[in-house]
């Protein structure tokens, strides 16, 4: 087995003995039960609505989704961040590093191996809640919101992005430290999310260009935007403006920003690491 | 390959920032060969080892290591290290542990199967194999990490303060290994400033203090060297006092007792001998060894200050 695999191994070997994944997996599926009854409960009212008024019907049954799909962003995020923040911090910290890092395997391929670890269980994360949300939502009302593959891939790179930085910072942060900063860019992006959003509204560009700088220190919300964008019927686009939503017109650049910002942040992650005096 | 030294340094240096961690690390540990480490706290004796595996990097000079770069990554297959205050997963039972480095040494599934029962029962953990480590108590952790140093057979095994958190058993524990790796022509560094523990155990010993190694010394000559000798003896006359003289100096009489300084533990017999053939009654003839201890305070000085 590849060096690389081994410790991706070893990451999930964590994940399932300290019972991070089974608490993850159980109340994932506790939240989607809660969406399936909820949803159960309103299906009556949704499908004679969707005849007599199918837009507002629809508006609501879009809202209702994308609630829930925003509630499973933030799970995402914050899950990445907690299982991801305390990894290499952590064990420079106790010196469990030391036994590994004097193996015949090169800290490029440490942290490589922890970041496949980390990727697949967020992948897998996301396919569960995602695809919870999305299959209940069509089984019990029969609607799916546009664009359910990009949108679900744009809230997977929020993960990713969330992940990476989490792992540089772990190259030169303590656990602690580590957290307070990727959720603290978390937030930068957010509120500079928002301002783009207003200004848009607007028409101020000062503000507009505000909310692209945090973009750009911080992709993770524009990724959101732009998955809210798409997966709202279009109609919907022009008037909804709360975090569910957004009127963000996407843009491909910032996606190719986006993913040389991943290759970026994880180049630098493994240069740190390599030149870091264990 | 196997004519190079198992550790070949000069002029290893660390510098963080303005503090200097080692100064000057120049040493050559011969294949097979049981090497001390000594040097009082903050010496820098764990960077030096740290240097010397790679985890961190000289500011100045260079290393070879079985023959190799430090920086190599292929030689560590070859290298076993016990880090001082073994710690790791405590989600992982000993077996598992000893599993995955295993694999990370490269080894076969069917070498690990192997090696692993060996080992816990060498380390007197074979009834805890699968108990999870964080159940372990501080010697139990210290007794894993130094199986996990020895997994992959090495050449070379680099153990840092090995025996902290032992109890006395353990302590033995640790000696008889390091026997069985002198016997199997295994060098071995060992970083301690447990003097005794050095001194059964080592063939030769380098001291460092404030980050530059002072003095190297085989441990044989020194301590088979200058010898101080209590004799006490009844009838002694001033002539056999004198005749004395010619194997040591610093004779002086103290009552029954007479001390001198020999050079060689070699006239001991010799000593005996002149003072029953003089007609004078030996009550007890006592070599007193010159201590690690007493060497490592001569040689780092005994100021207690930590540098």
């Amino acid at each position: 087995m590849s060096r690389i695999a081994l410790i991706a191994q070893l990451t999930f070997h964590e994940a399932r003995r300290r019972k991070i994944m089974w608490a993850a997996v159980l109340l994932g599926l506790a939240f989607l039960a809660i969406y399936a009854l909820g949803l159960y409960f309103l299906r009556g009212e949704i499908i004679t609505g969707m005849d007599q008024y199918p837009q507002g019907t629809l508006t609501a049954v879009n809202m209702l989704v994308m609630m829930a799909l925003y509630a499973v962003n933030f799970l995402i995020i914050v899950m990445t961040v907690l299982t991801s923040v305390d990894t290499i911090a952590g064990e420079v910290a106790s010196g469990a590093i030391h036994a590994i890092a004097t193996k015949p395997i090169r800290r490029a391929e440490i942290l490589l191996g922890k970041w496949l670890g980390f990727a697949v269980m967020l992948v897998l994360y996301a396919t569960l809640m995602i695809g919870g949300v999305v299959l209940i939502t069509r089984a019990l009302t029969g609607y799916t919101p546009p664009n359910v593959l990009r949108g679900s891939l744009l809230m997977v790179l929020e993960g990713f992005i969330v992940l990476h930085l989490s792992l540089l910072g772990g190259t030169f942060l303590s656990t602690l430290a580590n957290g307070v900063f990727v959720l603290g860019l978390f937030g930068v992006a957010f509120i500079g999310g928002w301002m783009e959003e207003f200004g848009s509204l607007m028409y101020n560009e000062t503000v507009v260009n505000i909310g692209i700088l945090s973009s750009l220190i911080m992709p993770s919300e524009a990724m959101w935007r732009w998955a809210a964008y798409l997966m709202q019927p279009p109609l919907l686009r022009t008037f909804n403006v709360s975090p569910f939503g957004s009127n963000a017109q996407p843009s491909l650049a910032m996606v190719a920003y986006t993913f040389a910002y991943l290759v970026a942040a994880l180049a630098i992650a493994i240069r740190n690491f390599s030149r870091k005096d264990l | 390959m196997s004519a190079s030294p198992a550790i070949e340094t000069s002029g290893l240096r660390k510098e963080y920032g303005a503090k200097v961690a080692v100064a000057d690390l120049s040493l050559t540990v011969q294949r097979g060969e049981i090497f001390g480490f000594l040097g009082p706290n903050g010496a820098g004796k764990t960077t030096a080892v740290k240097m010397l595996l790679g985890l961190i990097a000289p500011t100045a000079g260079a290393g070879r290591i079985l023959g190799r770069p430090l920086s190599d990554i292929e030689v560590r297959r070859r290298i076993g290290f016990l880090p001082e205050h073994f710690r790791f997963y405590d989600w992982l039972t000993a077996r598992e542990l000893l599993r995955y480095h295993g694999k990370l040494l490269g080894m076969t599934d069917a070498a690990c199967e192997k090696q692993i029962p060996e080992l816990l029962e060498m380390v007197g953990l074979i009834h805890h194999a699968d108990q999870r480590l964080k159940t372990f108590s501080k010697g139990m952790l210290q007794r894993v990490g130094l199986a996990q140093a020895l997994l992959n057979d090495p050449e070379l095994v680099f153990l840092d303060e090995p025996t902290s958190g032992l109890d006395p058993i353990g302590r033995r524990m640790v000696r008889d290994v390091i026997r069985h790796l002198r016997d199997k022509g295994c060098a071995v560094f060992l970083n301690s400033h447990l003097l005794g523990e050095v001194e059964i155990t080592c063939d030769r010993v380098a001291f460092i203090s404030e980050g530059v190694v002072v003095r190297t010394a085989s441990l044989r000559q020194l301590i088979a060297g200058e010898t101080t000798v209590h004799i006490r003896a009844a009838g002694v006359t001033p002539e056999t006092l004198e005749g004395l003289k010619q194997w040591g100096r610093e004779v002086r009489a103290d009552g029954t007792y007479i001390h001198m300084v020999v050079d060689e533990e070699e006239s001991l017999p010799a000593i005996a001998n002149w003072i029953v053939a003089n007609g004078a009654r030996l009550y007890a003839l006592t070599p007193e060894r010159v201590s690690l201890e007493d060497l490592f305070m001569e040689v780092v000085g005994d100021t207690g200050e930590v540098k």
